[in-house]
């Protein structure tokens, strides 16, 4: 049993004794180090944290009216939350537009990570990490999208629950039982409705913290894959020598770039929300579920179109494998790449080439995705892409096998 | 400045992404082409119907009244206080489709364009591809001649309110509320839901329940007639482009060949009163945004100013 020395409840040395405050402060925040040599693309993290609660919070909001119903989906959203709910409009609008800022975020994040080598020497649990949540946001989008039951959300739910037929292999029981129906319907909407608002959640906020926690002993990388002696730099920063300390504290020093891009960022989002918010939420969704009628063309969110674009220039089962080796190479990625050195890829060559090439053509591919597949043009250049990719990834471990050694710093 | 250059470039890869997967998607989506696969644009024309064959008879209104039995066989113009012969439900079983009320008429539709419908309605409202091989359109031909379809236009613009006065809901009504309901608007085919209440005992709300029965049939008539129920216009302006609705009001088979749609013959302020009663339902927290949007910025604005000078604050000893 500790000692517990008296103390009038609730002040600092109460709360300490009891929980640690001033431990965990310290260990939180004040004495939790970041590298100085950085730009604002390290601030994506805190953006992203910012955005997920922002969903959240105007999630809880839209919960409150939305009902998961085949027949009254539509009209909860487009009616009762848009006319009858007092702001349930800014609410929706917040909603959807968050969704898309969330993943353009992520592919800052994601990008600046593989740019810097932030997912070597010691980083590859943040890798790994990272990618988990891709996924899970990934699978977090496609159930909130089913939600408002519209003709894209039922003409997309049936497009992605049928990949699991596994082409030729006619596995049409497991797409069955993944849909409680032979079609989309009541039981679907049911379960993407939990998945979205429960299940997905819990999980996002757990992988969140793992995150975090992969964070803690490698530390946040710098914008020269310098390998910097935290000990050192921190008895520095106490000392008051912060101009040689390699470091800054998160709180308050690393807080007030983050809030100040985040301030930036707020900007964007919210002239978004009120000014340009029908990006983030297609026309066809608008027309309510008809499974007597299908769109013209049917497209994911352009956060999913990359990948989708591996998918259509191939024949059924070959584009389903391809499908599938889109969707778990980026998790390789730290295993794939050879080369010792951590630095700014334009510093690695002939990895500099890969990972411009490999930008280039997730946008290219992306763009693809959503452009009609009968154009022939286009039909050509997404296949050109979509092979790119494919061999971009194979030729990875090869390329940067024979990287010469560059200093960690210049 | 290192900085700026890596925001460059950030914001050089979202801007192609955005122009990618937006506007020049959305060309690419709805272009328009021929049986060759030859794009085809068809230009806006601000309503006027310049296909039709002018008709430069000058109409007597006077004339027009004493002809306008012809039309009140089938419609009534409540204006006048000439009630239709039958209700909606009836005249959808006899027609298809229940005949407009022709109060007015005379505002929201193209004088020409009336005219021409007069004297050759398949033709005027694009829909003889419909009505071919024996098949009758139910509005028969009253007047042939330029001169007596002339006439009853200008006695139907002379009952006409004039365009102010005309609501948006009114314009909706007479120029697409009998093929197309409005549920956020409680508009059926047939009229305003009625505001009942339910029987606080039984729960149950006989009155609205024989409203719906009749919904229900003369929805029945209107699909078998029109091939398809024509769709619930509630957010149809979130559901499609502006580009894309006035472009099809004013000729639907431009943008959907084939269609049963009608051209309707709306003028350009007819059009604007459509508009504006689908942006009531299907957009009603326009003006909400406009008011918050500005002090929502503006206090970011502020926030990222204040930001800036901490983040200066802090940083300011490091280098």
């Amino acid at each position: 049993m500790a000692h517990f020395d008296k103390a009038f409840p609730f002040s600092n040395k109460w709360m300490d004794q009891r929980l640690a405050v001033n431990t965990l402060q310290k260990v939180l925040s004040t004495e939790y180090w970041i590298p100085k040599n950085i730009n604002f693309l390290w601030a994506m993290g805190m953006i992203l944290a910012a955005t997920f609660g922002i969903l959240v919070i105007s999630g809880i909001f839209l919960l409150m009216y939305y009902i998961p119903s085949t027949k009254e989906g539509f009209d909860a959203v487009n009616y009762t939350i848009m006319s009858e709910v007092g702001y349930g409009w800014l609410w929706r609008h917040i909603h959807g537009v968050g969704a898309s800022l969330v993943f353009l975020i992520i592919y800052i994040h994601m990008f600046t990570g593989i740019y810097y080598g932030s997912y070597k020497r010691g980083r590859e649990l943040i890798w790994l990490s990272g990618m988990l949540l891709f996924v899970t946001f990934s699978a977090e989008a496609f159930s909130g999208y089913m939600l408002p039951w519209g003709q894209m959300s039922y003409w997309a739910g049936m497009v992605i629950t049928n990949l699991f037929s596994a082409g030729s292999l006619e596995l049409n029981g497991v797409v069955e039982w993944i849909r409680g129906d032979y079609v989309p319907g009541q039981a679907f909407l049911g379960r993407f409705f939990m998945l979205h608002v429960l299940l997905m959640p819990l999980i996002i906020m757990a992988l969140i913290v793992l995150h975090f926690g992969t964070l803690r002993i490698p530390h946040v990388n710098n914008q020269d894959g310098e390998e910097v002696d935290f000990e050192e730099s921190a008895a520095l920063w106490k000392a008051g020598r912060k101009k040689e300390a390699k470091i800054i504290p998160f709180n308050p020093v690393f807080l007030s770039k983050d809030v100040f891009v985040m301030g930036v960022y707020f900007i964007l989002f919210f002239y978004l929300v009120f000014y340009h918010f029908e990006f983030a939420m297609d026309p066809v969704n608008f027309d309510p579920a008809d499974p007597l009628k299908t769109p013209a063309h049917i497209y994911p969110e352009w956060y999913f179109l990359w990948s989708y674009e591996i998918l259509r220039p191939f024949s059924k089962d070959v584009g389903l494998i391809w499908f599938a080796f889109a969707q778990v190479i980026f998790m390789l990625l730290p295993f794939l790449d050879r080369s010792p050195n951590v630095a700014p890829a334009n510093r690695r060559r002939p990895f500099r080439c890969w990972f411009w090439l490999l930008l280039i053509d997730m946008v290219t591919l992306t763009i693809m995705g959503k452009l009609p597949p009968t154009d022939p043009t286009f039909a050509m250049i997404g296949t050109i892409a979509a092979w790119t990719f494919i061999i971009l990834w194979l030729a990875l471990p090869f390329i940067t096998m024979k990287e010469k050694l560059v200093g960690g710093k210049k | 400045m290192k900085e700026l250059k890596v925001l460059f470039v950030v914001i050089l890869f979202t801007g192609i992404t955005y122009y990618g997967v937006e506007p020049f998607a959305h060309h690419a989506m709805h272009k328009q082409v021929d049986a060759n696969g030859q794009e085809v644009i068809y230009e806006a024309k601000d309503f006027k119907y310049p296909d039709l064959k002018a008709v430069t008879a000058k109409g007597d209104a006077t004339a027009g009244k004493a002809m306008i039995s012809a039309c009140t066989g089938c419609h009534g113009i409540e204006s006048q206080k000439i009630k239709a012969p039958m209700d909606a439900s009836m005249s959808a079983g006899a027609y298809g489709v229940n005949p407009p009320d022709l109060s007015v008429a005379g505002a929201i539709f193209d004088e020409q364009f009336l005219m021409n419908f007069i004297m050759n309605p398949t033709h005027a409202s694009m829909v003889e591809h419909k009505f071919k091989g024996g098949k009758v359109y139910p509005m028969p031909v009253v007047a042939p001649d330029a001169q007596t379809a002339a006439n009853i236009v200008a006695y139907l613009k002379s009952i006409a309110p004039k365009m102010e006065e005309v609501t948006p809901k009114e314009a909706f009504v007479a120029a697409c509320g009998r093929c197309h309901a409005d549920r956020y608007g409680k508009w059926t085919q047939i009229g305003d839901v009625p505001t009942t209440k339910a029987n606080i005992v039984t729960h149950q709300n006989p009155e609205l329940m024989k409203f719906d029965v009749k919904v229900a049939e003369y929805q029945d008539h209107l699909a078998k007639y029109m091939g398809k129920l024509p769709p619930d216009l509630s957010i149809m302006i979130r559901a499609r482009s502006e580009h894309f609705m006035e472009h099809f009001i004013e000729n639907p088979q431009s943008q959907l060949p084939g269609t049963a749609m009608p051209r309707v013959g709306v003028n350009e302020e007819g059009y604007a009163k459509v508009m504006a009663y689908l942006e009531e339902t299907g957009d009603p927290s326009k003006p909400k945004r406009e008011a918050i949007g500005p002090w929502v910025l503006g206090f970011f604005f502020i926030f990222t100013f204040l930001a800036y000078l901490w983040k200066r604050s802090q940083w300011k000893d490091l280098h």
